[in-house]
C-alpha cells in the first residue's frame, strides 16, 4: 500500500513518474478520441488499425538496422507502425465500402493477416544479430521498463496534438455520428471526416504503441468512453469526461503497476479502466443496471397498485400476493385484505376514471389524446378540467364502492 | 389553390431546357439516374421543384422517393444526371437547402439533447472553432418554439415520441434559415397535432416564398396538403399542380395494380380528362 501511495503521487521514482504522466497523457488523448468511435459505432475498426502496426514495427527495425541506424530508435518505430496501421485502415475501408464485404469481415481480414505478417516479421528479426536485444515483442502488451524522457515526451507532444484535434473536428465528427445522412446534405464530407476520425485514432494508437501495447489499446480507446455514457446525456460531456476517466485509469494503473515487482502497465490500466466501467454500469443514476431494477420495480408496483383499486372498485377478491402487499403498504387494506376508507375512496375514483375514459373516447374524437389511454397515465394529465367535467354529465353522479 | 394554364404544364412536361443552368428554379435535376446494384432505383428522371409551392412526392414503396431527394443532395452517389439550386451547382448554392432525414434514420438513444440537435442546424454558420454563443442559443430555441418544442429543450432526445422527434428535426432545419426545405416523410408515424404543427410551420415557409418539397405516402391528404405533386415509379409519371396532376389515370399509372380502384375513389381526385 505504501508502495501505491507513493507511486501515486510520483514518490517512486523517476521512471516511474514519467510512465504515470505518460500514461495519463495517453489516456487522456485515448479516452477523448476514442469517443467517436463509440458514437460512430465502429469501436472495432481500430482494433484492425491496432494489430495492423505490428508489421510496420518489424520492417522499420529492419530498414534501421539495414541503413546503419540504432534499430531500437521509438521514433522510427512508431513512424514505420503508423505507415502499416494507415495500410490497414485504408484496405478496412476500402473492403467495405468497394466490395460485398461487410465491415466486421474486413476488420476481421486485415486484423489478422497484418498481426500474422507482423509476428513472423518479430521472429525474423529474432534471428538477427541485433534483433536479440531489440524488445520489440513489448509492442505487443506494452513495456515500461526501460521508458526514456524522449518517449515521454513523445507521448505528451502527441497526445496534445489528437486532444487538439478531437477538440477543433468535435462538431462535424459528432454530427456525421448522429446523422451522417444531415452531414451529407449539409454539405460535409462523411468519408473524410470520417478517416480523419480514423486517422486521430491511428495517430492515439501508434503513441500509445509502448505504453499499453497494440492488443490493449483498443480497451483505453472505447472502455472510457461507454464508461462516460452511463453518467451524461450529452456528447461533448462524453467526450470530455472519457478523457478525464482516460486519464485517471492510465495514471492510478501505472502507479499500482510502479508498487509492485512484475506487474504489467498497460493490462493493469485496462483493469482500472473496467473497474470504473464496472462500476458505473451497475451504480449510475439513470442508465445503470441498479437504477433500472429500481425503476421496474416502481413500475410495477404503480401497475399493481392500479389493478388492485380496480379489484377493490369491482368487488372481486385479490390474490395476487404482489398486489396485496402494494396495497397495504400503501394503506389502501388492512392486513385482512378489507379495503379502508381511504382504499375505497381511491377505489372509486379509479372505477370513475375508467368510465370517462370510455365517454372520452365516444365523444372526443382527437385520437392523439383518447389514445394516451395506457391504463397507468392520470386523465388529469390528458384532458382539462373542463373536458372532464363534460365526461362527468354523461356518466351521472358519482357512486360509492360498498364496503365487504 | 393553383390554377395554371395547361400551355405551363406542356411546357413543363414536354420540352427539357438543354442548359439546366439556366433553370432558376430552387430545385431542378434533369437526367437524374441512381442505382443500387444493376437495378436502376430511379432512371433519367427530370423535375423542377418551384418557390412558394409545397411539393408532395408521391409513389409506391421502392418507386425511388427518397432516393430522388436524397440524389439531388448528393447524399447518394448518382450515376447520371444534373442539379441546379437556384440556378447554381449544387455545391454554390448548398447553404440554401435544408433536409430533414427520416426519422428512423438516426439513433435516437445518441447522447445529444433537443436544444444541441438544433444547433447542429448552425454548423455551417459557425465554422469549426468559433463558440457557439447565446445569440445560437436564442435563435435555436425560436425555433424550437415555432414547432411547439421550446419546453423540451433540454430532453435527452431518446425520451421525445416519435411525433416530437419529427418536430426537432424539423426545428433543425428552420435554423438553417434556408430557402429550400427537403423532407423525407414528414408525418410517417407521427400524432395528428405534430401532423398540424408541422403543415402550419411549413405553410408559414411556403407564405414567405419558400419552396418546400415532402416526400409524402398518405394519398388522403396530397390535395389538402400540397399545391404541386410530383408522381414517381422509377421514372417520372407526372409532375404539375394538384388540380390537374393528381387524377385516378396518374394515379393508376404511378401504382399500377397496387392501388384499389375502391381506394382511388375515395380521394378526393380531380375528375378523370
Amino acid at each position: 500500500m505504501d508502495a501505491f501511495l507513493n507511486a501515486l503521487f510520483l514518490g517512486a521514482g523517476y521512471n516511474a513518474a514519467l510512465v504515470g504522466i505518460g500514461a495519463a497523457l495517453l489516456g487522456f488523448a485515448a479516452g477523448a478520441s476514442g469517443t467517436f468511435l463509440f458514437l460512430r459505432k465502429r469501436a472495432l475498426v481500430s482494433d484492425a488499425v491496432a494489430h495492423a502496426t505490428l508489421p510496420g514495427v518489424g520492417l522499420a527495425f529492419i530498414v534501421m538496422v539495414a541503413l546503419g541506424f540504432d534499430g531500437r530508435s521509438l521514433v522510427g518505430l512508431l513512424a514505420g507502425s503508423a505507415v502499416t496501421a494507415a495500410i490497414g485502415l485504408v484496405l478496412v475501408e476500402w473492403m467495405s465500402r468497394k466490395t460485398r464485404l461487410s465491415e466486421d469481415a474486413a476488420i476481421g481480414a486485415v486484423l489478422s493477416v497484418f498481426f500474422g505478417i507482423g509476428i513472423v516479421l518479430l521472429t525474423v528479426i529474432q534471428t538477427m544479430s541485433q534483433g536479440r536485444q531489440a524488445g520489440l515483442e513489448g509492442f505487443l502488451l506494452g513495456s515500461t521498463a526501460g521508458m526514456l524522457f524522449q518517449d515521454a515526451v513523445v507521448i505528451a507532444i502527441g497526445g496534445t496534438l489528437a486532444v487538439a484535434a478531437t477538440f477543433i473536428l468535435r462538431r462535424p465528427m459528432t454530427l456525421v455520428a448522429f446523422d451522417p445522412e444531415y452531414a451529407a446534405a449539409s454539405g460535409y464530407d462523411v468519408r473524410k471526416i470520417d478517416l480523419a476520425m480514423m486517422g486521430l485514432v491511428m495517430a492515439v494508437t501508434v503513441i500509445g504503441l509502448k505504453l499499453v501495447g497494440l492488443i490493449l489499446i483498443v480497451a483505453m480507446l472505447i472502455i472510457p468512453a461507454v464508461t462516460a455514457r452511463f453518467w451524461t446525456e450529452k456528447s461533448d460531456t462524453v467526450i470530455w469526461s472519457a478523457g478525464l476517466l482516460g486519464a485517471a485509469s492510465g495514471y492510478v494503473g501505472a502507479a499500482i503497476s510502479a508498487s509492485a515487482p512484475a506487474l504489467p502497465t498497460g493490462p493493469i490500466i485496462v483493469l482500472v479502466s473496467a473497474a470504473l466501467f464496472t462500476l458505473s454500469l451497475f451504480f449510475a443514476p439513470a442508465r445503470g443496471v441498479a437504477a433500472a431494477v429500481i425503476r421496474r420495480q416502481r413500475f410495477q408496483a404503480r401497475v399493481h397498485h392500479r389493478q388492485g383499486l380496480l379489484a377493490l372498485a369491482r368487488q372481486e377478491p385479490i390474490h395476487d400476493k404482489l398486489t396485496l402487499k402494494v396495497l397495504g403498504r400503501d394503506g389502501l387494506i388492512r392486513p385482512d385484505g378489507v379495503a379502508t376508507d381511504t382504499g375505497r375512496a381511491m377505489a372509486a375514483k379509479v372505477a370513475r376514471d375508467e368510465r370517462r375514459w370510455d365517454v372520452a373516447r365516444e365523444v372526443h374524437h382527437d385520437v392523439s389524446l383518447t389514445g394516451r389511454y395506457d391504463g397507468l397515465t392520470p386523465i388529469e394529465d390528458v384532458f382539462t378540467p373542463d373536458e372532464i367535467a363534460q365526461f362527468d354529465v354523461v356518466i351521472g353522479k358519482p357512486t360509492a364502492v360498498e364496503g365487504t | 389553390m393553383d390554377m395554371r394554364t395547361p400551355l405551363a404544364l406542356a411546357a413543363n412536361n414536354g420540352h427539357i431546357p438543354r442548359d439546366i443552368a439556366k433553370i432558376d428554379a430552387p430545385l431542378a435535376v434533369r437526367g437524374m439516374t441512381v442505382s443500387y446494384g444493376e437495378k436502376p432505383a430511379i432512371f433519367s428522371v427530370d423535375a423542377t421543384f418551384e418557390a412558394g409551392k409545397m411539393t408532395a412526392i408521391i409513389g409506391p414503396n421502392g418507386a425511388g422517393k427518397s432516393t430522388l431527394l436524397k440524389a439531388a443532395l448528393g447524399v447518394i452517389p448518382s450515376l447520371s444526371g444534373e442539379v441546379s439550386v437556384f440556378g447554381n451547382p449544387l455545391g454554390v448554392a448548398r447553404d440554401r437547402i435544408a433536409y430533414v432525414p427520416q426519422r428512423a434514420s438516426v439513433d435516437w438513444d445518441f447522447p445529444t439533447t433537443v436544444i444541441d440537435v438544433v444547433m447542429m442546424g448552425l454548423y455551417r454558420k459557425t465554422g469549426l472553432l468559433s463558440r457557439l454563443t447565446g445569440a445560437h442559443r436564442a435563435h435555436a430555441m425560436a425555433c424550437l418554439d415555432r414547432v411547439g418544442m421550446a419546453d423540451f429543450a433540454d430532453r435527452q432526445i431518446g425520451q421525445l415520441s416519435g411525433g416530437q422527434q419529427q418536430r426537432v428535426f424539423l426545428s433543425r432545419a428552420l435554423a438553417q434559415e434556408a430557402d429550400l426545405y427537403l423532407l423525407d416523410e414528414p408525418f410517417a408515424g407521427v400524432d395528428a397535432a405534430t401532423e398540424r404543427a408541422i403543415i402550419d410551420v411549413l405553410a408559414g415557409l411556403k407564405a414567405d416564398g419558400k419552396a418546400v418539397v415532402c416526400v409524402h405516402h398518405d394519398l388522403a391528404t396530397v390535395s389538402r396538403y400540397f399545391d404541386n405533386v410530383f408522381l414517381i415509379n422509377v421514372r417520372r409519371i407526372a409532375e404539375g399542380p394538384v388540380t390537374a396532376v393528381f387524377t385516378p389515370e396518374n394515379l393508376h399509372a404511378t401504382y399500377g395494380g397496387r392501388l384499389a380502384t375502391s381506394h382511388i375513389d375515395q380521394l378526393d381526385l380531380v375528375a378523370g380528362a
